[in-house]
């Protein structure tokens, strides 16, 4: 049994005159220790596809189809109680900007230690000792001074390495991680993703890794998944999508990289911009940008079809360079 | 932390100053103060005489400075009316404005703090529409009218409270009178303070309400339900805290409005405060009276801004009370 499996999961958000569809027909799993990685541009539905899995999407969103089973458990079928026990405690968050995500006003030990109290009957002493050496784990100098300190006495790095802290601190099997580096220096960046790598394979994390940059999911991941418009439109084994990639619009993410092209020489960009949700054209909603459209990608959604590891929702799918 | 009140005193020093400037330079303003105190008989060349006598015919800055080095020793001058000193007659009404201010706060802390969270956290519930329609119309009337209003409704019609006065009042700490130990004396308190937070009540309900609405958005907040924590924990320890914040700040400016408001409530209600004896020295144009209003009133606003500026040092871990100025975030 796979520890995480997403089935067939739709995700509206309820607006006034329109409901609008921000996830359509997604489906993946993650395997125990298992690392993912899901890619896309802006507005592709990665961060609803992980916000979802938690039931965190803020509103009017709401998942309106599907499953999410979680060790054997629907969680969509939850009661809220039921899902806060999940929360925090067997998935972990990790946010985008560690400026943002905590709380100004409360000290480190507390936003650490309230995690644990929440989901485990454990002395005050004993959390305090937890939190110290999940952060020293985290790699954080004298954590015990830390422990009475407050976010803004902390550089950014140092705040992710709190947050990560947060969320390794009950020892949860999945982490959910979105975008944990966009807002960090590059070499900070560099920093969080050899931590994070180093946590998730010494004590078998799952993870789920939300980023636009396939460089990191590279690096990172054995699966990845390529979103496009709410729509998974690749899925793969992560050396098999950036090497042996079938969808154009994967094949126009790798193109960008900065490292494809020679210097000098204008950078890549795939034309165009991701259609609004409420806009989204009918057949493959890649069409408008897509150099390889035929008339039946403005008229059908295309099915997913297997090619080795490789799931793809394409009409025209077909190797780079082809 | 000490060097955080010698620099507030300071602070606090100079706005006495200016207040003390701007009190004492009403009094050429006022009209002739010897007409209220001498009859019509007393002749041109005795009044002349008395005015030099009172040094009324010195320079501005002479007379302010005379009147300065009194100040700083406790004396405002002699009512005109009472013949008594100004900074007494004020102090012996003190008790009754504050008790009147006080409980006034009460309420709007009271109430203000659950019903704005509560219609921050529950938009669409009837009774948080029905709060924010109170309150525009609460908003919008003015203290007299909703005193008015209420003594004709409470006092008059249903005969359930008494509409003027103190009620009976006990001595504490020697000298304090008190209206909240009696019976009488708070049952006389519940309609003035009613009126008096009428105004500030659905202000800070929608400015509570405002602020948590923003900050239940916010990602530290999110993060917090990622925790999977208790949604008590989230709303009254993450969100409301950092919902405080701005309320504080707003809370200490307008405590002092509010000290402002009491003129008009304690006119109403026949309030023996310091609100109403104002208004008094005003139709009498007993100006040592009205100075030293003033400036205890002025003391007042500086002394709770302190106060909320501690607090907020407090509730807010980023202000450092006991780092200098221009320190380093």
């Amino acid at each position: 049994m796979s520890l995480l499996e997403v089935k067939n999961l739709e995700v509206r958000f309820a607006m006034r005159k329109e409901e609008l569809v921000a996830l359509r027909d997604v489906s993946f799993k993650v395997e125990k220790g298992e690392r993912l990685g899901i890619v896309g541009e802006s507005g592709a539905g990665k961060s609803v596809a992980a916000f979802s899995i938690l039931n965190l999407i803020s509103k009017p969103g709401y998942i309106s189809a599907g499953e999410i089973i979680f060790e054997g458990q629907d969680l969509t079928k939850l009661s809220p109680q039921q899902m806060s026990q999940i929360r925090g405690n067997r998935i972990s968050m990790v946010f985008q900007d560690p400026m943002m995500t905590l709380n100004p006003v409360l000290t480190i030990g507390t936003q650490m230690t309230e995690a644990l109290h929440a989901h485990q009957d454990i002395s005050k002493e004993d959390a305090k000792q937890r939190a110290i050496e999940t952060l020293a784990q985290v790699h954080i100098p004298s954590a015990a001074t830390r422990f009475d300190q407050y976010p803004h006495e902390l550089s950014g790095g140092m705040r992710q390495r709190v947050v990560i802290a947060i969320a390794l601190i009950t020892k949860p099997p999945l982490i959910i991680a979105d975008e944990p580096t966009t807002a960090l220096d590059v070499t900070i960046q560099a920093e969080i993703m050899d931590l994070m790598m180093e946590l998730c394979r010494t004590s078998e994390v799952g993870l789920i890794l939300i980023t636009h940059d396939l460089g990191v999911i590279s690096q990172m991941t054995q699966r990845a998944i390529v979103m496009y418009a709410g729509r998974i439109v690749e899925e793969g084994d992560t050396k098999d999508i950036i090497n042996d990639a079938y969808h154009p619009y994967t094949h126009g993410l790798m193109d960008a990289l900065p490292q494809k092209t020679t210097p000098g020489q204008r950078l890549n960009q795939i034309k165009g911009v991701m259609p609004a949700l409420s806009s989204i054209p009918d057949g493959c909603a890649f069409n408008p940008r897509c150099p390889l459209v035929a008339d039946i990608c403005r008229t059908t959604i295309p099915d997913y079809s297997n090619i080795g590891s490789t799931r793809v929702a394409c009409h025209k799918a077909a190797p780079r360079g082809s | 932390m000490l060097a955080f009140f010698v620099r507030r005193l300071v602070q606090a020093a100079l706005v006495m100053l200016i207040i003390s400037v701007i009190a004492f330079s009403i009094q050429d303003n006022l009209g002739d103060p010897l007409r209220e105190m001498v009859g019509q008989s007393v002749s041109e060349a005795e009044r002349q005489a008395l005015r030099e006598e009172m040094g009324l015919n010195d320079p501005f800055l002479i007379q302010y400075w005379r009147f300065l080095k009194k100040a700083v020793q406790g004396d405002l001058g002699t009512s005109y009316f009472f013949k008594r000193p100004a900074v007494d007659v004020i102090l012996d009404k003190l008790p009754a404005t504050l008790e009147l201010v006080f409980g006034a706060s009460l309420i709007i802390i009271l109430f203000s703090v659950p019903i704005g969270v509560f219609a921050a956290i529950y938009p669409k519930h009837w009774f948080s529409k029905l709060a924010m329609g109170v309150s525009i119309v609460g908003i919008s009337i003015p203290v007299f009218l909703t005193a008015i209003l209420s003594i004709y409704i409470f006092s008059v019609e249903l005969n359930w409270l008494p509409s003027f006065g103190r009620g009976e009042t006990v001595e504490i700490f020697g000298g304090w009178t008190t209206g909240f130990l009696t019976r009488d004396g708070l049952v006389h308190l519940i309609l003035p303070c009613i009126a008096l937070s009428s105004i500030m009540l659905p202000l800070f309900i929608r400015l509570i309400r405002a602020e948590m609405l923003e900050v239940l958005e916010s990602e530290y907040v999110k993060f917090a339900w990622a925790k999977g924590l208790s949604p008590n924990r989230v709303w009254f320890l993450h969100a409301l805290k950092n919902t405080l914040l701005p309320v504080i700040t707003v809370g200490g400016v307008q405590i002092g409005t509010l000290i402002a408001y009491t003129i008009l409530t304690e006119t109403v209600f026949q309030w023996p405060g310091m609100g109403f004896l104002f208004l008094e020295a005003v139709n009498r144009v007993d100006t040592p009276l009205i100075i030293a209003y003033l400036i205890v009133v002025g003391l007042i606003f500086v002394i709770t801004n302190t106060v909320v500026d501690l607090i907020y040092g407090l509730v807010n871990p980023m202000v450092k009370l006991a780092r200098p100025q221009g320190g380093d975030d």
